[in-house]
């Protein structure tokens, strides 16, 4: 019973209500589950509820009714189940299938699509978990129950607010518009000077209307009598032409401080931006970097961020500026004339009504156009990079016409959106003369019938051909708007994801850790592909395990998970005894060293790459560690030694010495736990006996997970754990396992045994060599 | 730092004794920070490369063996150390760079821009296309025209 209430209360209010109709009462819903497909694949709703007895399926005919919608379900069937009762989940291309099993009896089976994967598989877990013995909180419904928005793509929760889906990044809110609301958060820091902008601006405009207004009286009051024969005070036209000339100055003045001052805090709110977004693309995991293409990331930090700033300094200023005019314009011109005024202001309603129809199409092709530009970087992020396995295909007209096509695309998408605006700016200057044209009409009229003065009129003109020309400008603000959205969206996309690694709320310090670290029963899922499961393997501090098996048995993701650049899906990884999600992230990957197969070299000389984990490594610190890299003596034959520059992958550098100075890297960090990943890739004996010797000075003393394809490396680990499909099939050293004649034994054959015998012979001569000579090289640190 | 000797031999060129009293013929002096700390972290290899000894300091060497040092890595490097720009590079690649340097005037060319490098705050190194590396100390010290020019690529 009191299970019942804790299990059913983190239930979805929907499924509460069918559990409390279709369960008895006293039995525990474990979690549920909603198939998607009927038998034949076809769309239809479905809800399983597991219970500690029984299964309930509850099946609607098609997908338009359903469990949340209230409607009644078609059938209820239910089977009893025991500890011989199993689920299997099997995803095929997209659709999947759980199936409840009894010894060796299907007795039911559900459909669904990989939407819905996670659901079936957290049912299987949960029964397994059930069957163990173990009593587990139903975590993911808690959070399902207490988050407010839905991603309608893959089922995340997210809190209220955000625009995009914290795990697949779809749009979640539908208004790019709402986006450019949430610079303001960002500006909020500037508020004093944007503050005195808006002053500014507000004074510009002002200033910007006063020279009609004078040109009114000394019309009527002077030129127009004096045209009559009327005498006129010649001093008091020179003081309206000082006063003309006087306002544009101020103008001027005012304008300068205005444009000024806003350009200063949008460079700045366009700068935090970007350092925010990639401050927080730093953050995230892995697994994002893996999902987005980098030339699309590059974009949107780069130049959607630029239009930001572009839009915010430029276009936000004259729409402001505009507005104010209009609203000044108005309030002048029927203060003046309410008639003349009320004439003047006619085509407004049509031009506003065009703009809100334009707007819907520009929002749509500068989306696409933002699209088709990130396609564009990609193709540059792709090739230019490749560039070598481009030549050595011959493959540049290929690529030529691939960049070609995208930018066909970009430019098809610019010429939709500039079909569209030609038009439009020409409808609005075709209505802006109309709107003239009417008031010349209507004010000569007048002018006939002696109720407004030749004055009043040429400063109406005056100000009619201001307001229009402001409302072309304002009328800009459309396009600029959405264009600007459309790449606020796609900024703040990268800043609503949340990294899936986070810091613990209290993190223990991770200062002098062991390297002793236990595989409790991890598992780890790609999305819904079981990638490893149950691995379980303690490795004492020091220890060097060797990993061996064949490509994707899952010896990447093994180290990966240890690295934490992803978190476990099940079970745990203890470090020291505790679970390294609890250590402090940054100080936990501080202490862990890592040697890729493919050593990534920065721009910068040799001595910043060594010091990369440590950039205030001392001189003396860094040269230790080359020579005990081994890569001492090849750095002082580069011309500037250590101050050499390497480009950006490293081109003036050879693998091996590349892979030397990856070694000394880790070594300078001096990290209690190292991960290796040794490459598959040979290279010349002499180059490998130097490796093998940095290697042993890096592994000593060390926690050591390496990937190992070297054969002096397995000989050396203390034990080889052999993986196989993400399980572990075999643990034990070298020899034991090649005696045991398993899955090791026939890799080992595979990889090194030849026709003639086998090839251990010169690397067993580099074992020798590993005792004496590098063990002074590190204790000069 | 154990003792150490160097001589000249017959032929020019640099031996060193060590502290065993093992002579090596044709020793190469390196510097391991040409340009970020010359004065310290100097080795002396044999000639295939393979160190022999490594001096921290050149101040702790006594003074004939230091001059010796000394001369033998003015010799070894060719670092012209630009005064002047007399003309005013485009930033067109490959561009054309006319100096004045400590070792006379000279004219160069410049593959991209990413062979001018900033060091430090005002230290700037330029590689020319054949790899020879020109050093700007302290761009502070040139002269207003040549800053002028230097700085658009910085």
């Amino acid at each position: 019973m009191r299970e019942l209430t804790i299990a059913a209360g983190s239930l979805p209010a929907w499924v509460r209500t069918l559990a409390g109709a279709h369960v008895p009462a006293g039995e525990a819903v474990l979690t549920w589950f909603e198939p998607d497909l009927d038998a034949q694949l076809r769309y239809a709703s479905g809800l399983v509820l597991l219970t500690d007895r029984q299964v309930v399926s509850l099946e609607w005919s098609g997908s338009r009714a359903n469990g949340k919608s209230g409607g009644p379900p078609r059938t209820v069937k239910q089977w009893p189940i025991d500890h011989d009762s199993e689920f299997k989940c099997k995803d095929q291309a997209g659709v999947g299938r759980l199936e409840l099993v009894r010894q060796g009896e299907v007795l039911a089976s559900w459909r669904y699509t990989m939407a819905r994967a996670a659901g079936a598989h957290r049912l299987a877990d949960r029964w397994e978990a059930e069957v163990r013995g173990e009593k587990v909180a139903p975590e993911e419904t808690k959070a399902a129950e207490t988050a407010n928005i839905e991603c309608p793509v893959c089922g995340t929760p997210s809190p209220v607010g955000s625009s995009t889906c914290a795990s697949c990044g779809a749009s979640l809110s539908k208004k790019a518009v709402w986006s450019l609301f949430r610079l303001f958060g960002v500006a909020r820091k500037y508020f004093w000077m944007t503050l005195l902008g808006f002053v500014l601006t507000l004074a510009g405009t002002a200033s910007g209307l006063i020279p009609p207004y004078l040109t009114m009286p000394l019309m009527d009051d002077y030129l127009v009598p004096y045209q009559g024969g009327h005498a006129i005070d010649p001093d008091m036209v020179k003081w309206y032409l000082v006063g003309l000339a006087g306002a544009a100055v101020l103008a001027w003045v005012l304008t300068w401080g205005q444009m000024y001052v806003l350009a200063w805090v949008s460079e700045r709110v366009a700068a935090d931006l970007r350092t925010m977004t990639y401050q927080h693309l730093q953050k995230l995991s892995l697994e994002y970097f893996g999902r987005k293409r980098t030339g699309d990331l590059i974009s949107r930090v780069s130049s959607d961020t630029d239009r930001i700033c572009y839009f915010l300094s430029v276009y936000v200023l004259d729409f402001a500026t505009d507005v104010l005019m209009l609203v000044m314009t108005v309030a002048i011109l029927v203060s003046i004339d309410w008639e003349l005024a009320m004439v003047t202001l006619l085509p407004l309603p049509l031009i506003s009504f065009l703009v809100f129809r334009v707007q819907g199409r520009l929002a749509r092709g500068f989306s696409s156009g933002n699209r088709a530009w990130a396609e564009l970087t990609n193709v540059l992020a792709d090739t230019i990079p490749g560039i070598r396995v481009v030549k050595a295909f011959a493959q540049e007209d290929r690529e030529v016409e691939r960049f070609h096509r995208s930018n066909e695309r970009v430019l098809h998408t610019n010429d939709r959106i500039n079909r569209v605006w030609a038009y439009f700016s020409a409808v609005v200057v075709l209505l802006t003369e109309l709107g003239v044209l009417v008031v010349w009409i209507v004010g000569v009229y007048r002018v006939f019938h002696h109720s407004v003065t030749v004055g009043v009129l040429t400063s109406f003109v005056a100000y009619i051909s201001r307001f229009y020309t402001r409302l072309d400008s304002m009328s800009r603000i459309a396009s600029a708007t959405q264009r600007a959205a459309a790449s606020a969206q796609r900024v703040f996309g990268i800043l609503d994801r949340v990294p899936k690694v986070v810091e613990a709320s209290n993190p223990i310090p991770a200062k002098n850790l062991e390297g002793s670290i236990t595989l409790q029963d991890v598992g780890f899922r790609f999305g819904t592909r079981p990638v490893l499961r149950g691995i379980n393997l303690s490795i004492r501090a020091g220890e060097m395990i060797g990993l061996a098996g064949q490509s994707g048995a899952g010896k990447t993701t093994l180290i990966n998970l240890v690295c934490r650049f992803y978190d476990v899906t099940e079970g745990a990884i203890l470090v020291d005894g505790a679970d390294i999600r609890q250590y402090s992230l940054g100080e936990y990957r501080r202490r862990v060293g890592l040697v890729l197969q493919e050593p990534f070299l920065f721009y910068g000389t040799v001595a910043e790459n060594i010091a990369y984990g440590r950039p205030n490594a001392s001189r003396t610190e860094i040269i230790a560690a080359a020579r005990a890299a081994r890569a001492h003596e090849f750095i002082l034959r580069l011309p500037g030694g250590y101050d050499s520059l390497v480009g950006e992958r490293g081109q003036f550098l050879s693998g091996g010495e590349r892979q030397r100075i990856s070694i000394a890297r880790a070594l300078l960090v001096d990290p209690r736990i190292l991960i290796l990943d040794e490459a598959t890739s040979s290279v010349d004996t002499e180059t490998e006996r130097e490796i093998q010797v940095a290697l042993s000075n890096l592994i000593k003393g060390r926690t050591t997970i390496a990937i190992a394809h070297r054969l002096s490396t397995l000989q050396r680990a203390d034990r080889l754990v052999v993986m196989e499909h993400g399980e572990i099939v075999e643990v034990g050293p070298h020899q034991e396992l090649l005696d045991r004649g398993g899955v090791y034994a026939r890799l080992y054959q595979a990889q090194f045994e030849t026709p003639h015998g086998t090839a251990e012979d010169p690397e067993e001569e580099d074992d020798d060599d590993l005792a004496g000579a590098p063990a002074a090289a590190i204790k000069d640190k | 730092m154990p003792p150490f000797r160097l001589e000249r031999n017959q032929r020019g060129r640099l031996a060193l004794v060590n502290e065993r009293g093992e002579t090596f013929e044709d020793i190469e002096v390196v510097r391991a920070f040409p340009l970020t700390d010359p004065r310290h972290w100097i080795s002396i290899c044999d000639g295939a490369g393979k160190e022999l000894l490594f001096i921290d300091n050149l101040d702790g060497v006594e003074a004939a063996t230091r001059s010796l040092i000394e001369e033998e890595l003015s010799q070894r490097e060719f670092v012209p150390v630009i005064t002047r720009i007399t003309n005013t590079p485009s930033s067109d690649e490959p561009a054309t760079w006319q100096v004045e340097t400590d070792r006379g005037a000279t004219t160069f060319e410049v593959e991209s821009d990413e062979a001018i490098h900033r060091q430090e705050n005002f230290r700037v190194s330029i590689t020319d296309s054949h790899g020879i590396r020109y050093e700007i100390p302290d761009i502070r010290r040139l002269d207003a025209r040549s800053r002028k020019a230097l700085e658009r690529f910085l």
